[in-house]
């Protein structure tokens, strides 16, 4: 039970961010709603990687034939994290742009494009 | 900011660069590597944004857009290295020249003269992403208003 | 270095995205002349593969490997990433080649220097780059990289013009579903990959069993790929793009949606052909029905001329879905019908690209000469501007099907096929393009007739050099689709149809 731990927490992520997304109308909380559906799905990544009692993949010092922790899935997760970052930051950055024209940050308020 | 923190501030810069370009250059032995050495390195530049307010490094602008292009150039050219097999191929590895000498068997220290091209795209990505995420914290701080206490 | 050519396609635009501010702080001029010698060479690139994999079958290469064929690790397993070109990535990268080849000279005329010229054609290669990645990639992996990239470089051309207040707003609701159907993709490969431990595309298509988590892995497939292709319940980021993008840029974008619609051509009928479920079939048809109509019924309300061409292009979308949507829920019992309808569905997307390129590249220029792409305050432009009102004309209709022009070409055969299916499919799809016919003759009537308009600026030459090379090819291929539907359709739909065996046998040999 304790070992399904990361995959309930993964789930618990992905699930408040959708609710963050669906509920949440200020612009920078939908950027942290997207971040905490990736937190989610990285997590799980990772999770899937894990090998009980292994040992880093890149460790030199690693005893010879000690099991190893999967390596694909860390790499997998850490271009998912940099290409969360620039996602973000293009985000973040147009969320400022448009409170400088608008001054409101509220999803509603700003609706310029419709139909 | 206080002279306390912008003491401190011109103290650490030297040493967070420094940290920085030592996860770059370890990216092939230990955890780490171009993306976090650069963001590491990044953090510094931070630091002084919120030490010394944004103002100072404003003229800064063109050099990182530079830079990071140069990073990305660099990359993608280490990869045209390799056109000679297939691209991406690591021709330096095991060529007993630059990083080209042959990892060594079992538990050792690690050696850092080995990996061929990684430790330059390592390089490349490190440039790169101290020069973009610099870029970005700058724009963001430029964003702020000008309040350059 | 012929073996390296599609790789050459990808890296290529890649280092010229990031070598253009390099060039631009030497001379403007060189970094021009720069931007076009890279889509040249990326046009050249691309159809060089197109012809070898259309005469010698499928093209495979791995990257970083002893020899690019070197497609199995020792141990009989694919671990290197790989491109893999068949008939339709091959048939998709001419697609984007030949829009990139129109929009970068009209893009480079088109967009002013003080706003960011150096940025757009930064973000314009990254996003060809991107595409080609896609459409070349074997691997799961490396798709959701490339999806990726193309959706911050195409966000970022939707908002860099941060003066106005439409263009950030457009770009955060776009880049919003973007990173959303990035994150549902790579949540579908992590299932995946949890299950069978492996992320290429071949390998995983020989394992899959269709368990339970093979389905969550499908229908998150689904839910963001059409999400990315602007299918219809969540299509409303696509008028807003489109219509925010400096519009020689919205060409890119329009292959960017159909790339995205060719991964989930990929997934469907190579990834889990072996696992043919109707239902599927079926919900793509009806998503695509639905799609075409609700964006014709938009697109009839529209006064911007640019989003009003924004909801013909994603109602196209709607017509690719029903032709291949009819091709998948016949590939069980394989009845001929179904390959027309495929056919048609990939032919439309050839013709979409000609049809609704040309239609952007009217918007623009229009925009270029009056500054305003308000239907209510535009008008009377046909007596300055006649080219463009041809060009206009001749686009619309295509797009609304009329014979002798290229969109009636591909339309048929989806009708064809669509009615052995079911009749009622047939109906809703031509009622579909009838309201596309009024919507453009109100376009036109509103744009380019009426009392003559004084036309302030010029249209410059290279604009009606890239209009005239789609107008052509819109003739050329309403007038002798045969050629085409031989020479290039048929062996893209081919791939889909009965190319699985080979897709697999090409990269895990036997």
């Amino acid at each position: 039970m304790i070992g399904n731990l990361p995959f309930v927490a993964c789930m618990v992520l992905i699930a408040l961010g959708f609710w963050t997304l669906l509920f949440k109308r200020n612009l920078v909380k939908l950027v942290i709603g997207v971040g905490l559906i990736e937190s989610g799905v990285n997590l799980f990544l990772v999770a899937l990687g894990y090998v009980r009692g292994g040992v880093p993949p890149i460790y030199t010092y690693a005893p010879a034939g000690a099991p190893m922790v999967l390596p694909t899935p860390q790499a997998l997760t850490l271009t998912s994290i940099v290409i969360g970052l620039a996602t973000t930051a293009l985000m973040l950055a147009f969320a400022v742009v448009i409170y400088r024209h608008k001054g409101t940050l509220d999803a509603r308020k700003i609706r310029e494009l419709r139909g | 900011m206080t002279v306390v923190v912008r003491t401190i501030a011109r103290l650490l810069f030297p040493v967070a660069l420094a940290f920085g370009g030592y996860v770059i250059m370890h990216g092939h032995l230990t955890p780490g590597g171009g993306f976090q050495g650069g963001a590491v390195a990044a953090s510094a530049l931070a630091m002084v944004l919120v030490a010394f307010g944004p103002s100072r490094l404003k003229d800064k602008k063109g050099l990182l857009s530079a830079l990071e292009s140069l990073g990305g150039t660099a990359f993608v050219v280490l990869g045209f290295l390799g056109l000679g097999v297939t691209f991406f191929a690591n021709v330096l590895a095991g060529s007993h020249g630059l990083f080209g000498r042959p990892v060594p068997y079992g538990p050792n220290p690690g050696d850092l003269n080995t990996a061929g091209t990684l430790p330059l795209m390592n390089w490349a990505v490190g440039f790169k992403v101290l020069a973009g995420l610099g870029a970005v914290v700058l724009l963001f701080a430029l964003f702020g208003g000008e309040d350059d206490r | 270095m012929s073996a390296h050519i599609p790789i050459l396609a990808i890296a290529v635009p890649l280092l010229g995205g990031f070598a253009v501010p390099l060039l631009a702080k030497l001379h403007k001029g060189l970094r021009d002349a720069w931007a076009l010698l890279v889509v040249l060479f990326v046009g050249a690139c691309v159809g060089y593969v197109a012809v070898h994999v259309f005469t010698q079958g499928l093209w495979v290469y791995v990257l970083g490997a002893r020899h690019p064929q070197e497609t199995l690790a020792p141990g009989g397993f694919p671990i290197r990433i790989m491109l893999v070109v068949d008939g339709m990535s091959a048939f998709m990268g001419v697609i984007a080649g030949l829009l990139a080849l129109v929009a970068f000279p009209f893009a480079l005329r088109f967009l002013p220097e003080e706003e960011g010229k150096s940025l757009a054609l930064t973000l314009g290669l990254l996003l060809l780059a991107g595409i080609l990645g896609m459409a070349y990639t074997g691997d799961l992996f490396n798709f959701f990289v490339f999806l990726e990239v193309t959706s911050i470089a195409a966000c970022a051309l939707i908002g860099f013009r941060t003066w106005t207040s439409r263009a950030p707003e457009a770009a955060f609701k776009t880049m919003l579903l973007y990173s959303l159907s990035g994150l549902l993709f790579l949540l579908a490969v992590a299932f995946l990959y949890g299950e069978y431990g492996a992320l290429n595309l071949a390998y995983l298509a020989r394992e899959l069993r269709g368990t339970f988590v093979d389905r969550l892995a499908l229908g998150l497939f689904l839910a963001a790929l059409l999400m990315k292709a602007a299918a219809a319940p969540v299509h409303f980021w696509a008028p807003d793009a489109y219509g925010e993008v400096p519009a020689a840029k919205a060409l890119l974008l329009v292959v960017n949606t159909q790339v995205s619609l060719y991964g989930l051509w990929r997934v469907l009928f190579t990834l889990y052909g072996g696992l043919w479920d109707a239902g599927v079939g079926w919900l793509v048809v009806a998503l695509g029905l639905l799609t075409m109509v609700v964006a014709a019924f938009m697109a009839l309300v529209q006064t911007d001329l640019g989003r009003l061409v924004a909801y013909g292009a994603v109602s196209q979308i709607g017509y690719m879905m029903l032709g291949v949507g009819v091709g998948l829920v016949s590939l069980a019992g394989r009845p001929e019908y179904g390959l027309v309808a495929l056919k048609g569905g990939v032919f439309h997307m050839l013709n979409d690209a000609l049809t609704v390129g040309l239609l952007f590249l009217c918007v623009g220029a229009v925009e270029w000469t009056k500054g305003t792409r308000d239907l209510r305050e535009l008008g009377g432009l046909g007596h300055g501007l006649p080219e463009v009102a041809l060009c206009f004309l001749l686009a619309g209709l295509a797009l609304a099907g009329l014979p002798p022009l290229n969109g009636f070409a591909s339309k048929i055969l989806i009708y064809q096929g669509s009615f052995r299916l079911s009749p009622i499919l047939t109906a809703v799809a031509v009622l579909a393009s009838i309201l596309l016919l009024a919507v453009f003759a109100r376009a036109f009537q509103g744009a380019f007739l009426g009392p003559k308009a004084e036309v302030p600026n010029r249209v410059p030459g290279v604009f009606l050099l890239s209009m005239a090379v789609l107008a052509v090819g819109l003739l050329v291929l309403g007038l002798v689709p045969g050629f085409f539907l031989e020479g290039v359709v048929t062996p893209a739909a081919e791939a889909l149809w009965r190319g699985r065996a080979l897709y697999l046998a090409a990269v895990l040999g036997g």
